[in-house]
């Protein structure tokens, strides 16, 4: 089996697991919620401070909603041992991180997608006219969080406190991500609006790096 | 037996009197350069002189960092727990030398800036770096077992140095588009200050590598005894 085939295979898997309870996907899209109101509550926010400090609220949330959701990905797996049965099966063992990384992308793009318009409404931002730079940026800045989440998810499991470990190792790798996809959100709602290429390309290079290191050491991570 | 017994007790001791010697050597002489010989610098006064100190430190606490990202690597290539010995040992010794740095930096920024502390580029990375590091000693803390803490904090070591210089483009880019109060020295450096920072280095690298190497022994004493126990324990 290619490693494309596999990994389309466990990735199926994973989304069928997930959308047969959607716990997952409800429980992060209300805590992300929570989030955008309590900040709400540390700032009162005009509509020229919004468009100002929206953005960087929003990719915390979305930060920290990542290194709560991404926590189940490799414990579920713990429960009935189905790792080894993974492990054992005879397909490169990346395709079980890949599969892994691509679900837990696409999750967080999901969450992301339902509360951008929740979050324009409260915070009084118009999305409408920029949304596909919006999505671009959304999506660079996913695949990030995505890739080393999933990567850290594997390493915390296998310690103690992981619950703690994940957001404590994953937040100040990420940091450079959360300039990067603020600053690019803030250009792009700014009057008028401007694609920053400089930190799109700084997005793109931090996906490229870390997906890169996540596919050489990746394997190693899945052993017994 | 007399012959191993004998083989380990004529094994190196911890740190020989030369190299402590050597040390104290190279300290005596980057304090006397930083605190006498080098000029005073014209606008900060005295308080500049911490600069020897503080600069050789972040430098060598790279050093530091980037010896925890080569132990990582082999580690991960060779499966030979010595590298990661030499990882966890560079690790902790970099985090005291970027405490170092960050605990002069405000020192020197008191008197000069007036205040303690600014979110300047710099001073955020290496605050951001100094987090990154002890958030690797803490997992290593959090797994028992030592392959696996090896392996686990060698992947964990390599996604953090490999992000070090993304924290530092990101940071300065973004402080860049905000105007900040901006480190002094752009202006050329008065070539008795060069030579006195580079020994200043010289024997931070010095104190560095005992210290490592101190660290390192440490550890491999450690893993010799969790050894000697599990052979107890299964009643060989």
């Amino acid at each position: 089996m290619s490693l494309a085939q596999s990994t389309g295979v466990i990735l199926a898997k994973e989304l069928k697991t997930e959308f047969r309870s959607r716990e997952l996907l409800g429980t992060t899209l209300v805590f992300v919620l929570i989030i955008i109101v309590l900040f709400s509550f540390t700032f009162n926010p005009t509509a020229s401070e919004s468009r100002r400090f929206g953005p960087g609220l929003l990719w915390l949330a979305f930060l920290f909603a990542g290194s709560l959701m991404l926590q189940p990905s490799f414990l579920r797996e713990q429960a009935n041992d189905t790792l080894s049965a993974l492990r054992l099966a005879p397909i490169d063992p990346f395709s079980i991180l890949a599969a892994k990384m691509a679900a837990n992308f696409l999750f967080l793009l999901l969450v992301e997608v339902i509360l951008l318009p929740v979050f324009a409404v409260l915070y009084n931002i118009a999305i409408l006219p920029v949304l596909p730079q919006l999505v671009l940026v959304l999506a660079l800045g996913t695949v990030g969080l995505a890739t080393t989440g999933t990567v850290f998810s594997a390493v915390a499991a296998q310690a103690r406190l992981r619950e703690l470990l994940l957001p404590l190792l994953l937040l100040p790798v990420l940091a450079p991500v959360l300039i990067a996809s603020t600053e690019a959100t803030i250009g792009i709602l700014r009057d008028p609006s401007e694609l920053s290429l400089v930190w799109l390309t700084f997005l793109v290079a931090f996906d490229v790096i870390f997906l890169t290191t996540a596919w050489l050491v990746g394997e190693y991570l899945l052993e017994e | 037996m007399a012959t191993e017994s004998q083989s380990r007790s004529a094994s190196p001791p911890f740190i020989s009197l030369p190299l402590v010697l050597g040390g104290f050597m190279l300290l005596a002489g980057a304090s006397y350069g930083a605190l006498i010989w080098a000029p005073t610098e014209s606008t900060m006064g005295l308080i500049q002189r911490i600069f020897y100190f503080h600069v050789s430190s972040a430098w060598t606490g790279f050093v530091a960092f980037t010896m925890v990202f080569i132990g990582s690597v082999a580690y991960l290539k060779t499966r030979a727990l010595k590298w990661d010995w030499l990882s966890v040992a560079s690790a902790e010794v970099g985090v005291v030398f970027f405490s170092i740095v960050l605990v002069t930096g405000p020192i020197w920024a008191k008197p000069v800036w007036g205040i303690w502390w600014t979110w300047d580029a710099r001073l955020t990375s290496s605050f951001l770096l100094w987090v990154l590091f002890v958030s690797y000693l803490i997992l290593r803390t959090l797994v028992d077992e030592p392959e696996r803490r090896a392996l686990v904090a060698a992947v964990f070591g390599i996604f953090a140095t490999l992000d070090i210089p993304l924290v530092y483009f990101s940071i300065w880019w973004f402080r860049t588009q905000h105007p900040q109060p901006v480190i002094g020295d752009g202006g050329s450096l008065d070539p008795r200050m060069w030579r006195v920072l580079l020994l200043s280095w010289a024997a931070m690298l010095w104190v560095m590598a005992l210290l490592i190497r101190v660290r390192y022994r440490l550890e491999a004493t450690r893993a010799e005894v969790d050894a000697l126990r599990m052979q107890e324990a299964r009643g060989d």
